[in-house]
C-alpha cells in the first residue's frame, strides 16, 4: 500500500480498540520475569559460553604488543580474540565510523580489544585481566570548548544544510530594539538504560543466529553482516524484548560482531554483554554541544531575528548533534540563520540518544526565549503564542500538517495555574525554599518509514501479527494487536503479536519516535488485504463487508469470522510505502511543558514539585503506553536539567563516571506528580491511522521549562546543564 | 574477579584464628562494598571468612548509659534501634541518608565504617590510583575532583571517606572496640581510626593486620537537637558533596563534623567552641587548612550555607 494522499475515514476511526488505555499485552511476561532477553537465551542457545570484552586502556595510540600468555592458561578460557586471529572486519555503513575491534590503530579510550572467550564469566572477566598490553599512546583532542574558535562548518548531513540564512539575519538582528545573544552548553549524555549491549550468538551449520538487544532488526542484520563479511542471508536476528535502548541500540556495538565471531570460533554458542562502564566509553553517547543563540524583537513581541550556531563534536563523519534542528520548525521571525559547527574529537563515538538534535537544542533555545520575555516585560507564555506559525519558517511554502502549539500552552497554562507565578524571579519563599514556576515547548518530527507486516486468521480466530519490528519497552507489542484487533473487528485478547525476528516482514524498527506509526501503518495495510481476503473467501463483495464483534457482516448476511479459515489459515502480508506527504507538509508532533521548582535556599538543591505536559501528537493509539512514554522523557529530560553529564577527563579523554552510581539519573524521590493530557487530534497526513511518535517528544524542551523554573525561584541564570548547585550556589542571597 | 577460597566462622576467635592462617584474608559481611571491588579486581582476597554467624549482631546498654553496638548490627536494626532514634537521632538521620533499603539491610556497622572511597579514578583500574596502586600517581588531582577530598588530603591522593555513619559516630565521639588474635583487646576513639593518607593513602585506617572491629560503643546520650543534612545532586541514592552532622542545645553550644570533605570524617574540637558565633566562624575553623581544587571549591561556602540553615533551625 502507498500512502500518499491524506487518510479518509477507514475502520481505524470506529475506535472500538484503537485509542483505548489498555495494558501491555506482554506485561505479565515481564513482571513475572518470563520474557527472555538477548542475554537470556538459555533454552534456545545452551551451554553458551561467557565472552567478556577487554576494553583499551588509552584513548589514541597504536598497539605495541598483545602478551595472553597467562590469560590462555587461566582457568576455563576457551579462546581469546584480537584484531591479529580475527579476520579482516568491515565497518557499517553508518555508525559506528569507529571500529569493533582496536588493533594496531586504537581510536577510542575501552574500545573493544579483546573478547575473552571463557566456561564462566567469572572465568572470562579473570583471564582478561592478566592480558597484557603495552601501548604508544599519542595525545588527543578531548575538549570540545577548546575548537571554539576553530572548528569548520559541518558537511551537510542527513539532517539538512549545515548553514541557512533566509533574508537578512545580521541586519535584522542588529536593529531590533531588543536583543538577547547568549551561549549555552550541554554535556555529553549516557543512554544509560538498563538493559546492557549484549548478544547470544549460534552457529547452526554456516547459518549465525544472533539473539541480540536491538531496536532495529534489518539494520542490526545488515551491518552485521558488512562487519564480519558473513553473507547476510545465513544471518538470523531475532530481539524478542529490549531493556531500554534510547537510541543506543539503533546501531551494533561491538557485542554482537564478537561473539558471532567467538561462537563460530569455539563451536559452541557464545554471550557478551557490554559491562556497565564499557556502555559508557565503549558504545555511543549523545555529544556535548556549545550553542549561541541570538535573537531581536519587537516591542509588540515578535521575533525579526532568530539564529541559532551549534558547535559539536565527534569522530570523523560521526553522528551530528546538530542541536538547530527545532529552530528551523519553530518560531516565526522573517529574517533566520542557523549554522552547524564540528569538532573532531578522540572521545569515544556519539550517536544518537533519544529526541537527537531536539532534546540539545531545545535546552538552549528555550531558556533564550525565557530571557527574551523577560527582556520584553512579557509572559513567557504569551511570548511563544505570539511567534507562532503554522507555516514551517525555514520553507513557507510548507505548511504543518497539524500545529496545535498554541492550544498546548492555553490549556496547559490554565490546568498548571500558571497565573499564579511570580512575574518577578525569587519572589515566592516558603520554609527555605525558593518556589518557582517555568515553561518551554516541545517540538519533535513526526516521521514514518516503509515498513511491511503479515497477518495470519487461523481457525480458531486468532489473528496473528508479525513483523520485525521491536518492542523497546515502548508498547509495540499493545499497539500492533489494538490495530490488528481494530481492523479485523476482535478483541485484543484473539491477536497475538510475534516481533523482533529476521525471519518476519521488515520494518524501520524503533527509534526516532518514528517506530510507532511506522509499524501501525504496516499492520494496517496488512490487515486491509487480509480483509479482502477474507471477505472473498465468505463470498462477500469486496470492501462492503463490516468486521465486528467477531463477525463479518455483509448485507444481511453475518458470518463468523473464523469461518473464513476453516478450510486453512488466510494470511496477507504488505509493504506499507509512503509518497510525498512529509515533504508537502512539515510533519511534527507539539507540546508545552510546565513545571514548578523548589530551590533551597541555603543549599541550592532543587527538588521538582510538580510537572505538566500537554501534548498535540495526533491520534494517541493507547494512551496508558503513551503517557508512560510522555513521562518516561519528563524524567530524563529532569536528569538532564538537574544532573546527568559524561565527565570528559581531559589530559586522558574518556568519561570518568563510567558507572551508574557515578552517572546518576533521577530516582524515585527527583520526580514529583507528572501529569500529561494529550490533545484530541487527528493528523490525516502522517500515516492511515492519523498517529505520530511520542517516545521523544517528552524529552524535549523539559529540561528548559526547569532551568527557567529555577530562575523564576532564584533570580539566577544558569547556561550550563546540569544545573549542579555549584553554577549558582554563591550567586543565592546569604543566609 | 580472582578465584578465591571461603570459609565461614562462628565466632569472633574462629574469625581471627582463620585470618592469621591465611595471609591475604578478608572478613566478608554484608558485602555492599568488597564484592563490588572483588569483580572489579580492586580487592583482590585469596581468601574470604564470612563473619556474619559470629554474633555480635545486638545493641545493649552500657553500664554507663550508652550503646554498645555490635559489629555486625545492620545499618537498618541500627537505624531504627528505639534508643539510637530517640537519643542519637543523627546517628539514625545519618545511617538512612545513605544508600539505599536494601543496601542498608546487609551491610553492618563495622563494613560501613571501612567501607573504601567512591573516588572514580580508584574504581577505575585503568588510571593511576595511589590508593589502589601505590606510587602509580593521583589522576584525581589535575582530573575530575568535584566530589573529592578539599581538607586533610595530600598530594598523593585526595579521596574522601563516603561514610555517612562515621559522620554521625565521630560528632557522637564513639569509641571503636577492637579484638586481636591473641585473644586481647584494645579500644580507640574513633578519631583515632582513620589515618591521613599521607604519602600512603593506600593504608587507611589505623587496624593492624588481623584486627578486628567487634563493637562500636556509645557514651552516654547527650541531649540537644540533632541534624543531619546530607547535600548530593539527587534526593536518594547519592553520595555526599557535602555532609554536615550537628547537635546543639539551648544555650548555643554544640558540635559539628562534616562528611564528604575529607578521607575520614571531619571534626575539629576547636570548631565545635566556634559553633554559638555561627555558621560563618565555626566553618572558618573548621576549614581553615583546606586547599580546594577549582572544581571542589564550592565545598566552602555550602559547608557554611548548611551549616547556617541547620543552626536556624535549631534556633526556631
Amino acid at each position: 500500500m502507498r500512502f500518499d494522499t491524506p487518510a479518509t475515514t477507514n475502520p481505524i476511526d470506529q475506535l472500538r480498540v484503537i485509542g483505548k488505555p489498555h495494558d501491555r499485552i506482554d506485561g505479565p511476561l515481564k513482571t513475572t520475569g518470563n520474557a527472555t532477553y538477548a542475554y537470556e537465551q538459555h533454552a534456545a542457545a545452551p551451554n553458551a559460553a561467557y565472552g567478556f570484552i577487554l576494553g583499551a586502556g588509552i584513548a589514541k595510540g597504536t598497539i605495541k604488543s598483545i602478551d595472553l600468555d597467562e590469560a590462555r592458561r587461566a582457568p576455563g578460557t576457551l579462546e581469546i580474540i584480537t584484531y591479529e586471529n580475527a579476520g579482516p572486519l568491515g565497518f557499517a555503513p553508518f555508525i559506528p565510523r569507529t571500529a569493533a575491534l582496536a588493533g594496531p590503530r586504537v581510536t577510542h579510550y575501552h574500545q573493544a580489544i579483546a573478547l575473552v572467550v571463557a566456561e564462566t564469566f567469572e572465568q572470562a572477566r579473570d583471564a582478561a585481566s592478566h592480558i597484557r598490553i603495552t601501548y604508544s599512546e599519542e595525545a588527543g583532542r578531548y575538549d570540545l570548548a577548546a575548537q571554539y574558535d576553530t572548528a569548520p562548518i559541518a558537511p551537510d548531513y542527513i539532517l539538512g544544510p549545515s548553514e541557512m540564512r533566509i533574508n537578512d539575519f545580521d541586519g535584522a538582528f542588529a536593529s531590533a530594539p531588543f536583543q538577547l545573544d547568549e551561549t549555552y552548553t550541554t554535556p555529553p549524555e549516557s543512554h544509560a538504560m538498563m538493559e546492557p549491549q549484549a548478544t547470544t550468538a549460534v552457529w547452526e551449520g554456516d547459518q549465525l543466529i544472533c539473539w541480540t538487544s536491538t531496536q532495529g532488526i534489518a539494520v542490526a542484520l545488515g551491518d552485521l553482516a558488512a562487519v564480519t563479511g558473513i553473507p547476510p542471508e545465513n544471518i538470523r536476528v531475532v530481539s524478542p524484548f529490549i531493556g531500554g535502548g534510547f537510541g543506543s541500540k539503533s546501531f551494533n556495538h561491538a557485542d554482537i560482531s564478537l561473539a558471532a565471531i567467538a561462537a563460530r570460533m569455539v563451536g559452541r554458542p557464545v554471550k557478551v554483554a557490554m559491562q556497565r562502564p564499557l556502555v559508557i566509553n565503549n558504545t555511543t553517547h549523545r555529544p556535548a554541544t556549545i550553542q549561541r543563540i541570538k535573537l531581536g524583537a519587537n516591542a509588540d513581541g515578535k521575533i525579526t531575528a532568530i539564529g541559532h550556531e551549534a558547535l559539536f563534536g565527534n569522530v570523523e563523519n560521526g553522528w551530528q548533534e546538530s542541536a538547530i534542528v527545532p529552530t528551523r520548525h519553530l518560531y516565526a521571525g522573517a529574517n533566520r540563520m542557523t549554522l552547524a559547527r564540528m569538532a573532531t574529537l578522540d572521545l569515544p563515538e556519539g550517536s544518537t540518544m533519544r529526541a537527537p538534535c531536539e532534546a540539545a537544542g531545545m535546552m538552549a533555545l528555550e531558556i533564550a526565549m525565557d530571557e527574551m520575555a523577560e527582556k520584553l516585560g512579557m509572559d513567557p507564555v504569551e511570548f511563544r503564542i505570539v511567534n507562532d506559525t503554522q507555516v514551517s519558517p525555514d520553507h513557507p511554502e510548507r505548511p504543518f500538517s497539524l500545529r496545535k502549539l498554541n492550544e498546548c500552552f492555553r490549556l496547559g497554562a490554565d490546568r498548571f495555574g500558571w497565573q499564579d507565578r511570580p512575574s518577578r524571579p525569587r519572589a515566592v519563599q516558603e520554609d527555605g525554599w525558593y518556589i518557582g514556576m517555568g515553561t518551554a515547548a516541545a517540538i519533535r518530527g513526526a516521521l514514518a518509514f516503509p515498513s511491511a507486516a503479515r497477518v495470519r486468521l487461523a481457525s480458531d480466530g486468532i489473528v496473528t501479527v508479525e513483523c520485525d519490528m521491536t518492542d523497546i519497552g515502548t508498547g509495540t507489542y499493545t499497539v500492533l494487536a489494538q490495530t490488528a484487533a481494530e481492523m479485523m473487528g476482535v478483541d485484543i485478547d484473539q491477536v497475538a503479536v510475534s516481533l523482533g525476528d529476521s525471519n518476519l516482514p521488515a520494518t524501520a524498527g524503533s527509534g526516532g519516535q518514528y517506530g510507532c506509526a511506522s509499524s501501525t501503518g504496516a499492520v494496517y495495510a496488512a490487515c486491509v488485504k487480509l480483509r479482502e481476503l477474507v471477505a472473498e473467501t465468505l463470498g462477500f463483495p469486496g470492501g462492503e463487508a463490516i468486521f465486528e464483534g467477531g463477525m463479518v457482516r455483509h448485507g444481511e448476511t453475518s458470518l463468523p469470522l473464523a469461518i473464513a479459515a476453516a478450510n486453512g489459515e488466510l494470511a496477507a502480508e504488505d509493504l506499507m510505502e509512503y509518497g510525498d506527504l512529509f515533504q508537502t507538509f512539515d510533519q511534527q508532533t507539539f507540546g508545552a511543558h510546565f513545571v514548578k521548582v523548589a530551590v533551597n535556599s541555603a543549599t541550592a538543591e532543587v527538588r521538582v514539585r510538580s510537572m505538566l505536559m500537554v501534548c498535540a501528537a495526533g491520534r494517541i493509539l493507547n494512551p496508558k503506553t503513551a503517557r508512560s512514554q510522555v513521562i518516561g522523557g519528563m524524567t530524563m529530560g529532569l536528569g538532564g536539567a538537574l544532573m546527568e553529564e559524561l565527565v570528559v577527563d581531559k589530559n586522558r579523554g574518556f568519561f570518568v563516571n563510567h558507572d551508574l552510581a557515578s552517572y546518576e539519573v533521577p530516582v524515585h524521590a527527583d520526580i514529583p506528580h507528572q501529569e500529561v493530557v494529550f490533545l484530541d487530534e487527528v493528523d490525516p497526513y502522517t500515516s492511515p491511522l492519523k498517529a505520530k511518535g511520542v517516545g521523544e517528544l517528552g524529552i524535549s524542551g523539559v529540561a528548559a521549562a526547569i532551568a527557567n523554573a529555577i530562575y523564576n525561584a532564584t533570580g539566577v541564570r544558569v547556561r550550563q546543564y546540569p544545573m549542579t548547585l555549584e553554577k549558582y550556589l554563591s550567586e543565592l542571597p546569604q543566609i | 574477579m580472582r578465584p578465591f577460597s571461603y570459609q565461614r566462622a562462628t565466632s569472633a576467635a574462629e574469625a581471627l584464628r582463620l585470618a592469621s592462617e591465611l595471609p591475604g584474608a578478608r572478613f566478608i559481611a554484608g558485602g555492599t562494598n568488597l564484592l563490588d571491588l572483588m569483580k572489579l579486581s580492586i580487592e583482590r582476597p585469596s581468601h574470604l571468612i564470612d563473619i556474619n554467624r559470629i554474633g555480635l549482631d545486638r545493641i545493649e546498654d552500657t553500664p554507663e548509659g550508652g550503646l554498645r553496638i555490635g559489629a555486625l548490627v545492620r545499618n537498618t536494626d541500627l537505624a531504627s534501634h528505639k534508643r539510637v532514634r530517640k537519643e542519637y537521632a543523627v546517628l539514625t538521620k545519618a545511617v538512612v541518608a545513605g544508600a539505599s533499603g536494601q543496601i542498608r539491610n546487609k551491610a553492618s556497622t563495622a563494613g560501613n565504617l571501612l567501607q573504601r572511597t567512591r573516588c572514580p579514578y580508584f574504581y577505575n583500574t585503568d588510571q593511576p590510583c595511589n590508593k589502589r596502586n601505590p606510587g602509580s600517581g593521583c589522576s584525581a588531582i589535575g582530573g575530575f575532583s568535584r566530589s573529592l577530598a578539599i581538607i586533610g588530603a595530600s598530594d598523593t591522593c585526595i579521596a574522601t571517606q563516603p561514610s555517612d555513619m562515621a559522620v554521625a559516630l565521630r560528632l557522637l565521639d564513639a569509641i571503636i572496640e577492637i579484638e586481636r588474635q591473641d585473644g586481647s583487646g584494645r579500644t580507640i576513639p574513633i578519631a583515632d581510626l582513620y589515618k591521613a593518607p599521607g604519602t600512603s593513602p593506600d593504608v587507611e585506617t589505623t587496624l593492624a593486620a588481623g584486627e578486628l572491629i567487634t563493637a562500636v560503643v556509645l557514651p552516654p546520650p547527650s541531649g540537644g537537637k540533632h541534624f543531619y543534612h546530607k547535600v548530593r545532586d539527587r534526593a536518594s541514592y547519592a553520595f555526599a558533596l557535602v555532609s554536615v552532622a550537628v547537635i546543639v542545645h539551648d544555650n548555643g553550644s554544640g558540635k559539628v563534623a562534616l562528611g564528604g570533605v575529607a578521607p575520614k570524617p571531619w571534626r575539629l574540637e576547636t570548631a565545635d567552641a566556634a559553633l554559638p558565633l555561627g555558621a560563618e566562624a565555626a566553618t572558618a575553623t573548621l576549614l581553615a587548612s583546606a586547599t580546594p581544587t577549582h572544581e571542589n571549591a564550592y565545598k566552602i561556602p555550602l559547608v557554611e550555607r548548611t551549616l547556617g540553615s541547620i543552626l536556624s533551625q535549631a534556633r526556631s
